[in-house]
């Protein structure tokens, strides 16, 4: 755990006994099995805007506490533990993060103050099939409108408002403001295995807005989005772990509990060392992201890609180590298995980001 | 980096810098350190010098008490002299076991006494030391540990044999687990200082497969330890090998200290593989298997600074530690694997002008660094430690 002020602290243990009292797994299943629109709890969603967490990387001229986001990953660390749907990753961390690094004082005026008190709602559209490929965008601007088709929107769903790239009159990528109740924007929800709250959205003749920054700020806006998901997926790894380890320690067979054999012993040890590797690299990106620092995209990646591997493992042993128990829905492991492959999906999965590595440094 | 008392601190500095221009031997400027290498044995004079100076000042163990010669200063000092060390192209020539392990043990568990006798030629440089802890039947499972020490009034005689005695041929001392009570296991073994100086000791260097001998076997046959020379009470050595075992993993997981980390491997990549049309490592699966590595080394280095971080902030011990040698030196190991592999037949070269020099190190560092998982607490054992100590696994309970 990275050294942390004051305020961090307080803020680390206000989410930690949040998570625990109001919205442990058992909340998620309630939300699952309700089938609810959106993909999230709206109450619940309302509690964490009223604690300020939404304000978190939003400065305090728009009404947030402009704390950074090291501290915005903490929070999601905690949320990550007991798979806690909400659009704080989409909205306050990634759409905002558009709106401060590329808007104009009018649309941060306009957005900004409503992002960071929950009542509005932001969503990052920026991929076109079935993998993350933010290069490959064939949506396009035209006149002020925007058309194209946007695949597996965060909170699409809930969105407010799109952050959408898309090329410009003079072909060159950028992000561009669409507002959710255009009479052109058409969502279709997706029911994924993560029962998440995503969405395909199509675009036709929507009036769009540009941010300034090109694809540059594309780029700055999906390192933040990377990093901040890096951080929920820590969370819901070390949960996972923990999950297991419980298990390991009262199951009972041939007359020993199973965590006495050595064969789940190294297997543990594995997770464990993988973990704290993978939390080195999630707050690195975390506080490079906050420093400004060149090596922002590469740690980035690293983040993104070790924790995807160390989710995959712990989530893939979570459910082999509690044997049929674990191949039950009543059961939490598969929460956790399913919620990992979509989380590694995106924003780029971890060969996108080894090769986005290797690329950076040069080979 | 905000350390307190800046201006004391650049003060200090100017005057590490000032000192090390004085003492330092241009000539050798930019030169690795002899410490592990043969011409320890053959030092030049400016070798003796440097070695001497640093040893009158302390600065090779700054942070030592300067009772016993260190230099007794704070750790913000010590890195200091370290960065200005390193600035000035000067290795630090006090090194070796007695200062990685027994010396900081010694201040830890040591009668006044014995610090005042052991602790200054440490200082200095003067003595190597060596660890006699492994034996033959007696390598993972150390506690099994046969070699006896029997009370002879004033002094215990000393019959069995080490191995693995890194140094042996080069130490004047060993720090030596022994067993004083044949009835128990842990509790019956010795912490004692054994004088290599003396008849009843032979050492015999054991040649490794990558050509080098850093380890010996030593054999002691009514060899004797002067009863002063027992650290901690008789019977109690287990509990201060194992910290000994702990300033040995902490020196281990530092990583690039054990290999020359010199090219990187996508340098040497796409020097012997070549790069397709838009400059990636043509070989697209080797590529992949050196981006990994590539980031694993990378998670590494941010653990260990996270780790360092931790342990001066405000967090408590860092958890982080229990982890390093483990993966450090896997990391390391596929490395070296990596590195003969892009290198081909040449990365096979063991000797002549048809292999360079780097050709000729990467095989043996590849082969060298199949040690660094058995050596130290082996992986597995490393394994033990997490799931037990850090996890809270039970052991085993005999099956009925």
């Amino acid at each position: 755990m990275a050294v942390l002020s004051e305020e961090q602290s307080m803020l680390r243990d206000a989410a930690k006994s949040w998570v625990q009292e109001k919205s442990p797994v058992t909340a998620f299943r309630k939300m699952r099995d309700s089938g609810a629109e959106l993909g999230y709890d709206a109450a619940a969603w309302n509690e964490m805007a009223e604690m300020g967490w939404a304000g978190v990387i939003i400065p305090e001229e728009y009404g947030g506490s402009n704390f950074g986001y090291l501290s915005m990953g903490l929070i999601l660390e905690e949320l990550g533990r007991t798979l806690t749907a909400s659009p704080l990753l989409a909205s306050a961390l990634a759409a905002a993060s558009a709106l401060v690094l590329g808007g104009t004082d009018a649309q941060k005026s306009e957005w900004l103050p409503k992002i960071a008190e929950g009542t509005a709602v932001g969503a990052l559209a920026v991929d076109e099939g079935a993998h993350h490929a933010p290069d490959r965008v064939a949506a396009e601007v035209k006149g002020g409108k925007l058309s194209g088709k946007k695949t597996f929107v965060l909170e699409g769903m809930a969105a407010n408002v799109f952050v959408v790239s898309a090329k410009g009159d003079d072909g060159a990528l950028g992000l561009y403001l669409v507002r959710g109740d255009d009479a052109g924007v058409t969502r279709t929800r997706l029911h994924l295995a993560d029962s998440r709250g995503a969405a395909n959205v199509e675009f036709k003749d929507a009036a769009a807005e540009p941010l300034t920054g090109g694809k540059d700020l594309l780029e700055k806006v999906l390192d933040r989005a990377r990093a901040g998901l890096a951080a929920e997926m820590l969370g819901s790894a070390i949960q996972a772990f923990e999950t297991t380890l419980d298990y390991l320690k009262v199951r009972v067979q041939f007359g020993q509990v199973i965590g006495s054999f050595q064969a789940l012993q190294h297997r543990a040890a594995k997770m464990f060392t993988d973990l704290e590797l993978a939390r080195s690299t999630v707050e690195a990106a975390l506080a490079a992201i906050d420093a400004d620092s060149p090596d922002t995209p590469e740690l980035v990646s690293l983040a993104k890609a070790k924790m995807g591997d160390t989710f995959h493992l712990v989530s893939n042993e979570m459910v082999q180590m509690h044997g049929g128990i674990g191949m039950t829905d009543a059961h939490d492991a598969g929460f956790y298995l399913k919620r990992a492959r979509a989380a590694e999906a995106a924003f780029g999965n971890q060969a996108f980001h080894r090769d986005r590595y290797a690329r950076i440094q040069g080979y | 980096m905000a350390d307190f008392g800046g201006t004391d601190l650049e003060a200090f500095r100017a005057e590490a810098r000032a000192w090390i221009e004085a003492n330092f031997p241009a000539s050798l400027k930019g030169k690795p350190n002899p410490m592990m290498r043969e011409e320890r044995a053959n030092p030049s004079a400016d070798q003796e010098a440097w070695r001497k100076a640093m040893g009158d000042k302390g600065w090779g163990v700054p942070t030592w008490p300067a009772a016993y010669g260190g230099g007794g200063l704070s750790p913000a000092e010590g890195r200091i002299i370290q960065q200005e060390l390193g600035r000035a192209g000067a290795y630090n020539p006090i090194g070796g076991m007695g200062v990685m392990m027994f010396g900081p043990t010694l201040l830890e568990y040591g009668t006044e006494d014995q610090k005042r006798e052991h602790i200054p030629p440490i200082v200095k440089g003067d003595l190597q030391w060596c660890q006699g802890y492994s034996e033959p039947g007696a390598g993972s499972d150390l506690a099994s540990l046969q070699t006896r020490a029997e009370d002879k009034g004033d002094h215990f005689l000393i019959n069995g044999q080490k191995i693995w005695t890194s140094g042996a041929q080069f130490a004047q001392w060993c720090f030596c687990l022994v067993r004083t009570d044949t009835s128990k296991k842990h509790e019956g073994i010795s912490f004692v200082l054994i004088d290599m100086d003396q008849p009843g000791v032979e050492v015999r260097p054991i040649q490794l497969i990558n050509g080098t001998s850093p380890f010996c076997e030593t054999f002691f046959t009514d060899a004797r330890a002067e009863k002063k020379n027992l650290v901690g009470p008789l019977n109690g050595g287990w509990t201060i090998g194992k910290r000994l075992l702990q300033h040995e993993r902490s020196g281990l997981s530092g990583g690039g200290g054990m290999f020359g980390m010199g090219k990187s491997l996508e340098q040497l990549a796409k020097e012997y593989i070549g790069v397709d049309e838009q400059g990636r490592v043509a070989d697209a699966d080797l590529r992949a298997r050196v981006i990994q590595n590539d980031m694993d080394w990378r998670a590494f280095q941010q653990t260990a600074m996270r780790a360092m971080a931790e342990s001066k902030g405000n967090s408590g011990p860092s958890a982080a530690t229990s982890i390093m040698k483990n993966a450090a030196t896997s990391t390391l190991q596929t490395r070296a694997e990596l590195t003969i592999e892009i290198m081909g037949h040449q990365g096979l070269g063991w000797s002549g002008d048809e292999f360079n020099k780097e050709e000729k190190e990467a095989v043996r560092s590849w082969l060298g660094g199949k040690a660094t998982t058995i050596y130290g607490g082996s992986q597995e054992i490393q394994s033990n430690i997490i799931s037990k100590r850090i996890l809270g696994l039970p052991d085993l309970t005999q099956s009925h």
